[in-house]
């Protein structure tokens, strides 16, 4: 690969250097609060002016202190995926600073817009942190590193060419005299950037490829990180809700007088049209007041709606003509059905599940008639600004929001539904802040949950075993349906196919002879949302559990088969083969112990695994180990990978094993971690993790391998006992063989 | 009123004596680093030392404490990350997201007093802990490795 040549836009420079020495205001300031307020602030996530704004900024990423500390812009949210370091790492590769020294902070949506949208996306989702910004993360790094050699060398008086900088030490190579990045950033920061920059060729990283420590443990470690249910506002009062649990109901009254002389009741408020909360001093008084309120729900029209009415209707989509999109088509499928020696059928189904973050739904918002500031953990800070300014009625230029690092998301936080509830709370309150956290139960509720689908597989084998067809009809709920109907392409909702489409970031990783890929589109009236891996979750269990089906019913060892399909998918073809030999496929395992396979391509990654297992005669599982491969292109930090591996495994396992939302008269069931459970450390296998980049791309790497764990280890739970397992959660099925 | 001792100190709390410990030690005394996340003992998000055992405050009520529980919380384990725990978690990464991760260390530690040399099994039985981000496999490396830290600390 060669260097990329990149321009810099003279746009860019103007908004930046007229910001310079003009007090860069990071976070907050509070309208009306006192100093004190600035203290708690800066502990809420080291977002406040004062001393930060007497540091130079040479660009909109890189600011250097005195002492060459250098601050390092973050717009993308951490969410313990680890892309604050790892964009820190390119950031800092091409500065050439010394990473020791480095340090982040985020800036705010609000002075994203006010600067031109210098940081671009701010968006955290979809494994985009560090594959949909590279390029000019890296630029930003690039050009501050120029106009900090540039200002050297005018203040020598030589030629920029001959001064090289290494380590936050620029040096002039003919004379040998140095000077640190601390000392020129200030006269650096008052120059034009150049109006080209090249990007080192990646064979000359330094750092970018290092498992270099995450940047954000050490307040992890003792308590001191301050996450949005921690935060804490002079004057600020607290506030539980409770929202209609029936989807699409309505809030028909409540009985304030009931609660409003309990201890520290302030308010008792309706939000928006369907929710109440109560407002207290301390939130243990809001939360014990809410317990004991009377509400009446209008439970709309959905109340009657359960697990089996949404059943049927899946049901009927399996062989509906109607509301039918095609993902995937090449060849005549039923001719090739028509024509197969044999044909193998399959109905499978994946339930509803919640993101169940650790740190339940919270936000703290502060409004008055001319201003509203909102501080929440949210994986998306522009949509959050977006949903404070329509909830404030105030306009966007008025709003900010300040976000802190969040308690888990995956995806839950792509939605700002909480930042309405906050923002729509706070607006009855002016001039106070009011900090709403949900319940666990209420995270459970009122959750944005993953879609349910089943799927029919049909395939088609030669007297010889080969595949002929397949057809794979989904049916089910569309995410893009209700949360976002503009990205659908003529009613069709492309993520349904995820890992099933011809090409691209999920194209399907096998060359079919006579393939269909279609969807009949039911959405039932539960909210659904992009959940860790989104739709690559099931739609890995049905093609991978599939493809051993047919592997099995030909009469075939599962890679073979695989690896015949695979002729045209090298990378693909490369990891499966990488767990395969890293697990001894082929070769006995120990006693009681059986394998089974997975690849997949999702989010421009290509991932395998192979499972380990044994079942015992109660039926009772064990996954002793899986090793994974990944291919995400480029890893600018294998260690971190390695534990993103792990954690999309526990995250894809806990649902395979537990997860299950079912509903009865229009609402969830589950209410907390009793009835919806998640893996603990004694269910965990060991993980071997093989992080094989082969460069040319960027593949996402928080979400993709999440994808073929379920089905390794579902094709190994039937090489142990002969069960083919098509409903979920494992909980619910008998495992013993037989 | 009730006195209780928290990280070494006598504290005067005037709650309802039905508040969980943890809803004092966040919103009475502002140790937020012991987290709400299930609220009825199950997750361990909120686990805390009273008398050197790992206890979920979010089901202990304030009534039931005095000044005779030695209560320990995130914040008393060390606030420089010296604690053998802290250390292993900081030599091996072990946090992700981290919300939960105050509520495992206390487990662990706890863990490690009552027995300094802990089998895998052990590490099963008593680290019930959950993490959604999964960081199990480091968990389990980061306690062996805390022990191996203590060791060497003594020898």
């Amino acid at each position: 690969m060669k260097n990329e040549i990149i321009n810099v836009s003279r746009r860019e420079f103007f908004i930046s250097s007229s910001k310079v020495g003009a007090g860069f205001t990071l976070g907050l300031y509070l309208s009306g609060c006192s100093e004190d307020a600035a203290d708690v602030a800066k502990v809420a996530g080291d977002v406040v002016t004062g001393k930060i704004a007497q540091v130079p900024e040479v660009n909109a990423w890189v600011m250097i202190q005195p002492d060459d500390t250098v601050i390092i812009r973050i717009a993308r949210s951490e969410m313990g995926q680890g892309t604050l370091t790892g964009l820190a790492q390119m950031v800092a590769e091409e500065l050439e600073c010394d990473w020791s020294k480095v340090t982040t902070e985020y800036p705010t949506p609000g002075q994203n817009i006010s600067r031109g949208n210098v940081w671009q996306s701010f968006a955290t989702g979809g494994s985009q942190g560090i594959r949909g910004s590279h390029l000019y993360v890296r630029k930003g790094g690039a050009v501050a590193r120029h106009m900090l050699i540039e200002a050297a060398a005018e203040k020598w008086d030589v030629a920029m060419a001959e001064c090289k900088a290494a380590n936050s030490v620029i040096t002039h190579e003919p004379s040998g005299r140095t000077t640190t990045y601390g000392n020129v950033a200030t006269y650096a920061a008052g120059l034009f950037p150049p109006e080209q920059i090249e990007l080192k060729d990646p064979k000359d990283w330094k750092l970018i490829g290092q498992p270099v420590k995450r940047l954000d443990t050490d307040d992890k470690l003792n308590g001191k990180q301050i996450y949005g249910a921690d935060l804490t506002l002079p004057g600020m009062l607290n506030a539980s809700i409770k929202a209609c649990p029936v989807f699409g109901g309505k809030l028909k009254s409540f009985d304030a007088s009931k609660v409003s002389n309990m201890p520290g009741v302030r308010n008792v408020v309706a939000v928006n049209d369907d929710a109440v909360a109560v407002v207290a001093d301390t939130w243990w008084q809001a939360n014990t007041a809410l317990d004991k309120l009377p509400i009446t729900w209008d439970e709309g029209p959905n109340a009657n709606v359960s697990s089996a009415s949404i059943d049927k209707m899946l049901n009927e989509g399996l062989t509906s003509k109607d509301k039918v999109f095609v993902g995937n088509q090449n060849g005549d499928v039923n001719k090739a059905l028509k024509g197969a020696t044999k044909v193998v059928e399959a109905t499978y189904r994946y339930p509803y599940q919640n993101h169940a973050t650790m740190e339940p739904m919270n936000a703290t918002a502060l409004w008055t008639k001319d201003k509203c500031e909102v501080w929440c953990p949210t994986q998306n800070g522009t949509a959050a600004l977006e949903a404070a300014a329509k909830a404030a009625d105030l306009p966007v230029e008025q709003c900010d929001v300040y976000k802190l690092h969040l308690g888990g998301g995956f995806g839950r936080r792509g939605f700002q539904d909480y930042v309405t509830r906050a923002v729509s709370l706070a607006k009855q309150l002016p001039g106070t802040p009011v900090k709403l956290l949900w319940t666990r139960e209420e995270d459970m509720a009122q959750g944005r949950y993953h879609p349910i689908t089943k799927c029919k597989m049909v395939g088609g084998l030669d007297d010889k075993g080969n595949l002929t067809g397949m057809h794979i009809r989904i049916s089910g709920q569309s995410i893009l349906a209700a949360v976002n109907p503009k990205w659908m392409n003529n009613g069709a909702d492309i993520f349904t196919f995820q890992g099933m489409l011809p090409e691209g970031d999920h194209a399907i990783s096998y060359s079919v002879p006579n393939l269909l890929v279609d969807h009949a589109m039911r959405n039932p009236p539960v909210p659904p949302g992009f959940w860790r891996g989104v739709n690559a979750n099931q739609n890995a269990i049905y093609m991978e559990s599939f493809i051993d089906e047919l592997a099995h019913a030909a009469g075939k060892d599962p890679l073979a088969f695989r690896q015949r399909l695979m002729a045209k998918q090298p990378k693909s073809l490369a990891v499966l083969n990488a767990v395969a030999k890293k697990a001894g496929w082929g070769k006995p395992a120990e006693k009681g112990v059986y394998r089974g396979l997975s690849v997949f391509k999702a989010f421009a990654s290509y991932v395998a695994a192979c499972a380990e297992v044994s079942v015992d005669d109660k039926g009772q599982l064990k996954i002793h180990r899986i090793v994974a491969a990944t291919d995400p292109g480029y890893a600018v930090n294998p260690q971190q990978i390695e534990a993103q591996v792990e954690g999309s495994f526990v995250f894809g396992l806990s649902a395979l094993l537990y997860g299950e939302c079912t509903v009865k008269g229009g609402a969830v069931e589950q209410s907390n971690f009793h009835d919806y459970p998640s893996m603990l450390i004694k269910g965990m296998p060991k993980v071997d993790v093989i992080v094989m980049p082969s460069g040319g791309f960027w593949g996402g790497v928080g979400e993709p391998t999440i994808a073929v764990a379920a089905p390794a280890v579902l094709n190994a739970i039937f090489a142990a006992t002969g069960k083919r397992i098509r409903q979920f959660p494992l909980m619910n099925v008998d495992l013993r063989a037989g | 009123m009730a006195q209780l001792k928290i990280n070494g100190k006598i504290v005067d709390i005037d709650v309802d004596g039905a508040t969980p410990l943890l809803w004092v030690l966040r919103e009475q005394l502002g140790l937020t680093g012991t987290k709400y996340s299930c609220g009825i003992g199950l997750c361990g998000s909120c686990t805390v030392h009273i008398n050197g055992e790992a206890v979920r405050s979010c089901i202990v009520s304030v009534s039931s404490l005095d000044t005779s529980k030695d209560i320990t919380t995130i914040e008393g384990l060390s606030s420089d990350n010296r604690h053998p725990v802290q250390q292993a978690w900081k030599e091996l990464d072990v946090p992700q997201c981290g919300y939960c991760q105050p509520g495992i260390i206390m487990s662990a530690a706890a863990l490690l007093k009552n027995n300094p040399d802990p089998s895998d099994a052990d590490i099963d039985a008593n680290v019930t802990n959950i993490c959604r981000c999964g960081t199990f496999n480091r968990v389990r490396r980061g306690i062996h490795l805390a022990a191996d830290i203590t060791k060497r600390g003594r020898s």
